[in-house]
């Protein structure tokens, strides 16, 4: 017994003497004291040095886009650094183009603010807000995608473009010890302000999306922030053509709700990719649009589909499809949702068949 | 306790019982960080002042504390986290005061605490009952080695790059081989005295 209780005390002693040594160390030798932030030439914040950017500038209401959180791996949370910041970090290279680190961008979760520093951000990133909202709906539109609408709370309104997504916040639950924010499109229309839709499919093993498939349910309360992303619909008079598959269909539903609720009157075709019937969903809500949009049509195509299966549509991958519709290319521009993979075969078919690249708009995930 | 002189034990870590060399102790930040010479040394200086603090700390914890509550089975653990904490204390200091080597060193700085040199020179220090001088010479001894070892290698994988690797062996199956080479190298040293 005394040998338990001797052992307990020994290593209690050392490991708290060897805190609080850390602990005063971080008091003196890692106090960076207060420490200037100046954004877009304008405006001045003053933060705690020692933390990293990222931290910093979400501590002050400036959100920047950091799906994994913080560590370096996502690189999202790029900006522009003017001064200070210290020289590029090996940990950043693999993620910062040549060109990119030519021009000053920086990931904000490894710089640490140790010294004055300006910055440059988009200025819609000001809009970035933090929401509280309410659970209103969760269900299952296939078995592996919830469809999830979330009421924002206290009277909160949303402004955003139709094609942008949110960081949804999952706490720490059961089976993660930590709190992470994870990218989803809005599937809403922008001009319903009081809530957003979601499209979540099950990742195994993904922290938020298990807990948005496993745990959340009607009537919990939830945080996200946004909105971001630099995809979103272009007003012109082009042709559209979207592809996504899977929940890539998220921003696209938003764009075509918006396009409905403006009455733009543009051809659009969309092309959606699944595997078989039971990956599609919002059949309904696409034959609503086929009916209400001007000139509007939605083409699924099925990968996984026996030649015996009931299913009149289109077969194979949905390059298939959208190559048959790509004979006159002029005049028109395309709206892509889906995988790196996916996007990347269809943005080199299209440029093949002659598409310009600045034509073509994406959102991988 | 051997009897070894703490001047013979410090040469003898360097040459004859090299913690890379002989005893293949901190074999992943050596074929990491070998790239460039200055960083190597960088490295290397960061590597010896950790191994030389921390094998004196850890002499202290065991003698002082651990054998007389006859708790020398903890030791591995309490090795550890005295190494652990002693390099969180250097970065930070390192981050103050010397950022440019903080920016060199990278990812580098906080993976000595796993690097095995450092604890493999605790636990040898234990081992073969060494003193307090003799702890002190061969944590010291020891950390000069592993930079000698990482700094031949940085200026060996410099003149690689300029030379005609076949494809197959470029980066990691050359850095090995080197390191075999190197090895078989300071064999040489080992008929000059032992320490076991």
């Amino acid at each position: 017994m005394n040998d338990i209780v001797s052992t307990i005390a020994i290593m209690s002693g050392i490991t708290g003497f060897l805190a609080f040594l850390l602990t005063l160390a971080k008091r003196t030798v890692g106090d960076y004291g207060m420490v200037d932030i100046t954004i877009n030439g304008k405006k001045k914040l003053e933060v705690r040095g020692g933390d990293t950017l990222l931290s910093a500038l979400s501590s002050e209401k400036i959100f920047i886009p950091s799906a994994c959180g913080g560590k370096g791996t996502c690189g999202y949370c790029k900006l522009k650094v003017i001064e200070g910041g210290g020289a590029i970090l090996p940990m950043e290279e693999g993620l910062i183009s040549v060109e990119e680190i030519d021009a000053g961008v920086r990931l904000a979760c490894q710089i640490k603010v140790k010294e004055p520093i300006k910055i440059e951000i988009p200025e819609d990133l000001f809009n970035v807000r933090e929401y509280k909202a309410v659970v209103r709906k969760i269900e299952d539109i296939t078995p592996k995608i919830k469809h999830l609408v979330l009421d924002i709370l206290e009277g909160g309104e949303i402004d955003f473009k139709p094609g942008q997504y949110v960081q949804l916040v999952a706490p720490p639950y059961a089976e993660s010890d930590e709190s992470v924010q994870r990218a989803y499109s809005i599937a809403s229309c922008p001009t319903d302000k009081n809530f957003i839709e979601l499209i979540i499919g099950y990742v195994e093993g993904g922290v938020c999306t298990t807990y948005v498939h496993k745990y959340l349910k009607e009537g919990d309360s939830v945080s996200f922030n946004g909105p971001f992303g630099n995809f979103f619909y272009k007003d012109n008079d082009r042709e559209m053509i979207m592809v996504a598959a899977g929940t890539g269909m998220a921003p696209i539903l938003s764009i075509l709700r918006a396009m409905k609720s403006s009455g733009i009157e543009r051809r659009c075709l969309f092309f959606f990719g699944a595997k078989n019937r039971d990956d599609l969903f919002f059949m309904d809500k696409m034959q609503n649009l086929e009916e209400s949009l001007f000139d509007f049509e939605f083409v699924p195509a099925l990968s996984r589909i026996g030649p015996e299966d009931d299913w009149e549509g289109e077969r194979g991958r949905v390059t298939e499809p959208l190559l048959k519709h790509l004979e006159h290319i002029e005049n028109k521009e395309a709206y892509l949702c889906g995988s790196p993979v996916m996007i990347d075969a269809i943005v080199k078919l299209l440029i093949e068949k002659g598409m310009d690249e600045e034509r073509i708009y994406y959102d991988k995930f | 306790m051997t009897e070894l002189n703490p001047f013979v034990l410090f040469t003898a870590s360097i040459f004859t019982s090299n913690m890379i060399l002989a005893n293949f102790l901190g074999m992943c930040s050596f074929i990491a960080v070998s790239k460039d010479i200055k960083t190597s040394l960088g490295l290397g200086q960061a590597v010896t002042f950790v191994l030389t603090f921390t094998t004196v700390i850890n002499y202290f914890l065991y003698k002082y504390v651990l054998i007389p509550m006859n708790l020398e089975y903890l030791r591995y653990i309490v090795f550890i986290i005295s190494i652990a904490a002693f390099v969180q204390l250097v970065e930070m200091i390192v981050e103050r005061h010397l950022p440019v080597l903080h920016h060199a060193l990278g990812i580098f700085l906080p993976l000595i605490t796993v690097n095995c040199a450092i604890l493999g020179v605790s636990l040898f220090m234990v081992i073969r009952r060494y003193s307090f001088i003799q702890s002190l010479a061969f944590g010291f001894g020891s950390g000069v080695g592993w930079t000698m070892a990482i700094v031949a290698l940085a200026g060996l994988k410099k003149r690689l790059n300029e030379s005609r690797v076949p494809k197959g062996l470029r980066g990691g199956g050359i850095t090995l081989i080197i390191t075999g080479l190197m090895a078989l190298g300071f064999m040489g040293f080992s008929g000059m005295v032992q320490i076991s």
